[in-house]
């Protein structure tokens, strides 16, 4: 096996420097009955060759393009990865390395996370960010939980414009805890309601996300207000399409406390779902109830600028039990990804692009109001949108399945109220021929 | 030392990002655009961030001068230890990024989606046969996270039995993630010592584990590189009192095709892909920590649960008693690839791998017992700890020896953990490093330990080979400078 160096004489010369007789001796101090007796019955080795004749015969059965259309976000983004990223990433030594306990020889890792940071916080305007959670469900958990210790109020509200499946990840790490979810319904324009909320004082943090689930963009200066009304009460804003940054104005600037979500966007391809990045960053005086590694900037033996992980007493490793969080690796590839991205595209392209996604994403929305289908969600969108299709919709879903065009999501699984609607995304990917053919099929 | 690896060379500077590049430049191609502008709401447009603009070619040059200060297991020996630095199989990227499998959507239909879900499904029963442990998630993000999933079991397996009870039992030798992921499930941790062999004495655990204990947290082989020998009677005492085992399994390399995890008494355990198979770890992650139950357990899994009928894969969130969703999806699914990879590459192999990463640690322990002290002078698994005792008399210290071993061109151990060792050493060479490369190590640390009798200074102002000596963390931490 090329991956095992080991030759006869190599295994022979080291037992007998251990003064063993056979590989099966190191193994002879443990008891017996802890032993496995039979052998691992696995499928035999696949020489590189037919490795790659099996898995090309895997890939090949999954519809993605050229071959399909797919005109669905909801969380995972199709964007172009420029070539120059990807061969970036690629490089062994950042791709091979732990992460950096000795920052003598992990600079490179050190600056791109620290360059990341900061590209985070000018991004979504706030002070701090970390080195990434592991994706935009498990920050927005470890956020609300945050507030929770910084507030120390044991009541969250989230609105049902969260992504759903970031709501049951969140229930999922609350269960133990006892602590209060509430979920906030959303108003007919498709915004969030908060006119629930009555008990502000006892509440730990209010969860939105912008653009929330139906692609619509949340007012969130109104809502800070309102929930800033009790000065100890956190907004959280989430994200799944962080790329509607690059022209919207920032979470932070329009008076999120925290704001959380999912990096994908950001130069990493979709992989069926991971690994993607949790984005994390927060206003300054949360700093030290943050979860998450922090890489932070100071100088060596010379005086020479350096970086090193920081602020590690909140983790782990030393408070142990008392810790933020449990978190020790996390999304750092990812994170180095998004930072190249960002650095590719930079604040003029960053918003160009961004512009191109909300134009495309406006030209279908047209042309399908155009055709007569109902866009039920008044409020603006970026680069996704509710759209109903009338009639026996699975029935037309299925159709245009089997034309090579996934028309979206199904709403109805998530929101029974929503029965024939489907959220829809149009990125930078998508021709005007390419959703010209949509309209075309739909309607047929 | 002669003919060491460490040297000198040329080494390139590199500014921060954004002072470099000028307002203007672009290092993206930005497409066609093929529609019209459609202005929003202007109130809730803003200037965009603020990004410094790069060409494609300062990008370039940035990022590879950066890496350029980085060792990786590419570069050379990384016998960091309970972090498993193995190879990492080139074949694996390629596979990962076959466009089939990167541009795949999560929410595909299923029957759009058989290869992805056929991956999962089968790397599931592979980790079953590797372990013993029949049904398994792929969901965790991390070990951590595992661990975390782990301990959300435990609740919901005590829940069922309408019990809430308060307390974990952690060894002095277990990971330190492990008692961070029992207090977010609301777990007061308690301490248990090992005994003078390094390992668990089932009367210490009898005389702790009780009713509002939930269970216990095994590392097997623990942080000491020891086989937990009394691990089946712990097992016992601990499910005679109603708790459950979790086995931390990321010493996992240790011991494929060696033990049957169920055997030992385990009820749930999780794996890191990132170590024992062979996927890379990126300076941090991202990592892949599934977590694999019996038969019992098996309810309280995370949901979807990937099912095969009749050839045909999909998706089922029907599980009533299960723990729900821990990632947004299903995972690290990139990192989940690699790992089936490496499995299709070794199949059975996987038990030389073990049986050979064992062997190197035993030979470097050999080799280096009389030049370090080694507190558990008894045969280890696939990692070995030593301690700085014999170099105080010199006033150097671990941190010291670790910093030393960078100029000769290794990446350092593991150090000061487990915390039970004072000062200690923790190696781990992992099966991948040929013998030549052992012998290069341990020719380093005979020849450290020398230096450290005769000329102690040039250990205490070590490394001066990488492009930065030591650094100042405690400036580091009393002024945060998080960002620039």
């Amino acid at each position: 096996m090329r991956y095992l160096p080991h030759t006869d004489d190599d295994v022979a010369q080291m037992l007998a420097t251990i003064g063993a007789n056979s590989l099966e001796d190191l193994f002879a101090s443990i008891p017996a009955d802890c032993l496995r007796k039979d052998d691992l019955d696995l499928p035999g080795a696949m020489t590189e060759w037919e490795l790659n004749k099996h898995m090309e015969r895997l890939a090949s059965e999954m519809a993605v393009c050229p071959e399909y259309l797919v005109f669905m976000g909801a969380g995972s983004y199709d964007h172009y990865i420029p070539e120059a990223v990807k061969q970036l990433l690629a490089r062994s030594e950042f791709l091979t390395s732990y992460t950096p306990y000795q920052p003598e020889v992990s600079q490179g890792t050190l600056q791109a996370i620290y360059e990341y940071q900061t590209l985070t916080t000018r991004l979504l305007g706030l002070d701090v960010a970390n080195a990434s959670m592991y994706d935009g469900a498990s920050g927005l958990a470890e956020a609300l939980l945050m507030a929770v210790r910084v507030t120390r109020r044991k009541k969250i509200y989230i609105s049902s414009l969260c992504h759903p499946l970031y709501r049951q990840v969140v229930r999922t790490y609350f269960e133990p805890t006892g602590y209060d979810i509430v979920e906030l319904p959303y108003l007919k324009n498709g915004r969030t309601d908060l006119s629930q909320v009555t008990d502000l004082d006892a509440c730990a943090g209010i969860a939105i996300q912008s653009p929330n689930f139906f692609g619509c963009i949340e007012d969130i200066e109104s809502l800070a207000k309102k929930v800033h009304a009790d000065p100890k009460t956190m907004l959280v804003v989430s994200f799944t399409e962080p790329l509607a940054y690059g022209l919207l104005k920032s979470p932070g600037s329009l008076g999120a406390d925290i704001a959380c979500g999912e990096g994908q966007s950001l130069g990493i391809p979709r992989s069926f779902g991971g690994p993607g990045l949790g984005m994390f960053a927060a206003k300054k005086a949360y700093l030290r109830n943050m979860p998450g590694r922090l890489v932070g900037q100071t100088k060596d033996l010379d005086g020479r600028r350096g970086f090193v992980l920081t602020l590690s007493t909140r983790e782990q490793h030393i408070r142990r039990e008392k810790a933020t969080s449990n978190i020790c690796s996390n999304q750092g590839l990812c994170a180095t990804a998004a930072a190249m991205y960002m650095a590719a595209l930079g604040g003029t392209g960053i918003r160009e692009l961004a512009c191109l996604n909300r134009d495309k994403s406006a030209y279908l929305k047209g042309a399908l109001a155009h055709a007569g289908f109902d866009t039920p969600f008044s409020a603006p969108t970026f680069n996704e949108f509710v759209v109903r299709f009338p009639g026996d919709s699975p029935e037309t879903y299925g159709r245009l399945i089997s034309k090579k065009i996934v028309a979206g999501l199904p709403l109805v699984s998530y929101y029974p109220e929503l029965k024939n609607h489907y959220l829809l995304c149009v990125t930078e990917t998508m021709d005007r021929e390419d959703m010209d053919l949509l309209v075309k099929e739909v309607t047929s | 030392m002669k003919n060491a690896v460490g040297t000198t060379g040329l080494i390139l500077n590199e500014p921060l990002l954004w002072k470099i590049g000028k307002k203007g430049r672009s290092g993206f191609s930005l497409p066609r655009r093929d529609i019209d502008l459609s202005p929003l709401d202007s109130a809730l447009e803003g200037q965009g961030p603020d990004f410094p603009d790069l060409s494609e070619v300062d990008v370039v040059r940035h990022y590879t001068r950066l890496s350029t200060w980085n060792f990786g297991v590419d570069t050379g020996m990384y016998p960091l230890g309970s972090c498993t630095m193995k190879y990492n199989p080139k074949t694996n990227e390629r596979q990962a990024s076959l466009p089939g499998l990167a541009q795949a959507h999560p929410l595909l239909p299923p029957q759009l989606a058989q290869g992805t879900l056929k991956i999962m499904y089968d790397l599931e029963r592979y980790l079953a046969e590797v372990t013993g442990l029949p049904a398994v998630t792929l969901q965790p993000a991390a070990g951590a996270q595992g661990e975390l999933t782990g301990m959300l079991i435990f609740y919901a397996f005590h829940k069922r039995k309408h019990q809430k009870r308060s307390k974990i039992l952690i060894p002095d030798t277990a990971h330190g993630t492990n008692p961070a992921s029992a207090a977010l499930c609301g777990y007061k941790s308690i301490p248990v010592n090992s005994n003078k062999e390094g390992i668990l004495d089932p009367e210490t655990v009898a005389g702790q584990m009780d009713e509002d204990t939930a269970g216990i947290m095994i590392t097997n082989p623990n942080t000491l590189g020891l086989f937990e020998d009394n691990i089946r009677q712990v097992a016992a005492i601990v499910h005679a009192k109603g708790g459950l085992v979790y086995a931390d399994g990321a010493n996992m390399n240790a011991v494929m095709g060696i033990v049957n995890m169920a055997d030992l008494g385990v009820d749930v355990l999780h794996l890191n892909l990132h170590k024992t198979f062979s996927t890379p770890h990126g300076g941090g992650g991202p990592g892949s920590g599934p977590v694999c139950v019996t038969r019992e357990i098996e309810p309280f899994l995370p949901v979807p649960r990937v099912i095969r009928h009749e050839d045909q894969y999909r998706l089922s969130d029907d599980r009533p008693e299960s723990i729900g969703k821990i990632h947004a999806f299903y995972g690290n699914f990139g990192i989940q690839i690699r790992a089936y990879a490496y499995i299709l590459s070794m199949g059975a192999d996987l038990k030389k791998a073990s049986q050979f990463a064992v062997l190197s640690a035993n030979y470097i322990k050999e080799r280096l017992k009389g030049v370090y002290h080694l507190p558990y002078d008894k045969p280890c698994m696939h990692e070995c700890v030593f301690t700085d005792k014999h170099q105080q008399q010199y006033k150097v210290t671990t941190l010291d020896i670790a910093k030393r071993l960078i100029d000769y061109g290794f990446h350092p151990p593991t150090i000061y953990f487990p915390l039970v060792v004072q000062g200690a050493i923790m190696v781990e060479p992992t099966e991948t490093e040929p013998k030549e490369n052992l012998d290069q190590l341990v020719d380093a640390l005979i020849s450290i330990a020398a230096e450290a009798a005769e000329k102690p200074e040039r250990l205490r102002k070590a490394p001066v080979n990488p492009k930065v000596r030591r650094l100042d963390e405690t400036t580091a931490a009393r002024k945060p400078c998080l960002a620039g």
